[in-house]
């Protein structure tokens, strides 16, 4: 025998399912008016220094079917890195955003500042880069992964080095289509699958 | 400000695996090569914060919410409560817990759901709530119907009420449902059965809460959730080796 730990466990994932946007984005599930807005329809509150950006995707499954249920949320620093609550955060940028999939056409679209430089643990700079999470019905546990763009310089960016297939960072990196446009699409499967992360 | 240390690395084994033939949507839905495992960085570890000021008086209250308190909902009446901790069983405190679930009859208010329980007009099936300084929150709505779902041939889903936790770190993010005890649909459920542990299983069906039950009103139900922790240790800033 051994002494116990006194540490818990993780509770456990379960799929958000079909119809995650009646909790948490009423309007799209055709219930507008439960609160007087959805939470983090957008990560701007003002208008923020730095570029202000669009990013437009899909998410595609194994059969290269884009996803009309998939709910999206987003996380980034300011144009200087800093995330909101640090001493002095762009207070134009709240950083977290929610958004889903069109039921149409499966694109989304979302609108923010793009991130400075964040540095990690020990000091190495992180390239910019704005996290994101994804849950929909089929997906068991919320996938976790970032987006880079090709404008910036992400060669030193220590999570993109830890990629050992050299390629498969491009699938983390968005492709700049316009001036202040960008395109990210997310394989869940198949030929150039997304590089999920357990970070 | 002050390092709390990187988050502790998931244990996926308590969680769900993501490709369960059983749950057919997983099917073509789930990630075939390895996730990349790293530290957490302050992406991960800071997170949005969500004050009072954003709630409304009936957010936490399913059975009259969605009428402003006109009209009550149909259903069993429960109260739904519990805390949210880490890892080390600390308190989260402070943070945005929300709910959506079917009504009594098993139909969900969306757009998309055509089953053939009718809706309720008095229910629209989401809440919200923020914990307070020592982690609880409670919520007051009915008991969600089961329903039959379109996978295999005749599968139900056993009564459930979804929850998403934010936690205070990005990386601590958290969906899952509730289910109750005593329901024998838990046991034929392919959504349930995707979690392989059965001890991590039990941690998602919620007892009765006998002493929470107010006589002639409402049955309680206890779910406490647990986000991940953070490690922080007196050797956490050094250099490796140092």
């Amino acid at each position: 025998m051994v002494q116990s730990l006194d540490t818990l466990i993780e509770t456990p994932s379960q799929t958000a399912g079909p119809y995650v946007h009646i909790g948490c984005i009423p309007s799209f599930a055709g219930n507008p008016g439960i609160y007087p807005e959805d939470l983090g329809k957008s990560p701007l509150n003002g208008t923020p220094e730095g570029e202000v950006i669009t990013i437009t995707g899909s998410i595609f499954d194994g059969t290269g079917w884009a996803l009309r249920d998939a709910m999206f949320e987003s996380w980034q620093a300011d144009a200087a890195g800093k995330f909101a609550g640090q001493e002095g955060a762009d207070p134009a940028v709240t950083g977290y955003c929610r958004f889903a999939a069109d039921k149409d056409s499966g694109e989304f679209t979302l609108t923010t500042v793009k991130p400075g430089a964040v540095a990690s643990r020990g000091g190495a700079m992180q390239a910019p880069h704005i996290s994101l999470w994804i849950v929909a019905r089929g997906i068991n546990i919320g996938l976790q992964t970032r987006i880079y763009f090709d404008d910036e310089d992400n060669a030193d960016d220590p999570l993109l080095a830890r990629i050992e297939q050299t390629p498969r960072a491009q699938s983390l990196i968005a492709k700049k289509t316009a001036d202040r446009q960008y395109r990210f699409d997310i394989r869940l499967q198949g030929d150039n699958e997304t590089v999920f992360l357990d970070i | 400000m002050a390092d709390l240390g990187p988050l502790v690395p998931r244990n996926r084994a308590a969680h769900p695996v993501a490709y369960d033939p059983d749950y057919k949507t997983s099917v073509p839905r789930s990630p075939k090569w390895a996730l990349l495992s790293m530290e957490s960085t302050p992406s991960e570890e800071t997170g949005p914060r969500f004050g009072h000021s954003l709630l409304g008086e009936w957010d936490n209250n399913l059975i009259m919410n969605y009428t402003k308190g006109k009209a009550a909902a149909v259903g069993e009446r429960v109260l739904m409560h519990g805390r949210v901790l880490d890892e080390f069983g600390r308190p989260v405190p402070h943070t945005l817990v929300e709910i959506w679930q079917a009504n009594a009859g098993g139909r969900y208010r969306h757009i998309k759901d055509t089953y053939l329980a009718p809706l309720d007009p008095n229910f629209g099936g989401c809440g919200r709530t923020i914990t307070d300084e020592n982690g609880y929150y409670e919520f007051l709505t009915i008991r969600p119907g089961a329903y039959p779902w379109p996978n295999r041939g005749n599968d139900w889903r056993p009564m459930h009420i979804h929850i998403s936790v934010f936690g205070h770190s990005f990386g601590q993010r958290l969906i899952t449902q509730m289910y109750f005890e005593g329901d024998p649909l838990i046991d034929h459920c392919p959504i349930a059965a995707t979690i392989k542990s059965r001890s991590q299983l039990d941690r998602l069906v919620a007892p009765l809460d006998m002493s929470k039950s107010r006589p002639l009103d409402f049955l309680a139900y206890k779910f406490d959730i647990v986000l991940r922790g953070r490690r922080q240790t007196m050797f956490e800033n050094k250099l490796e080796g140092m």
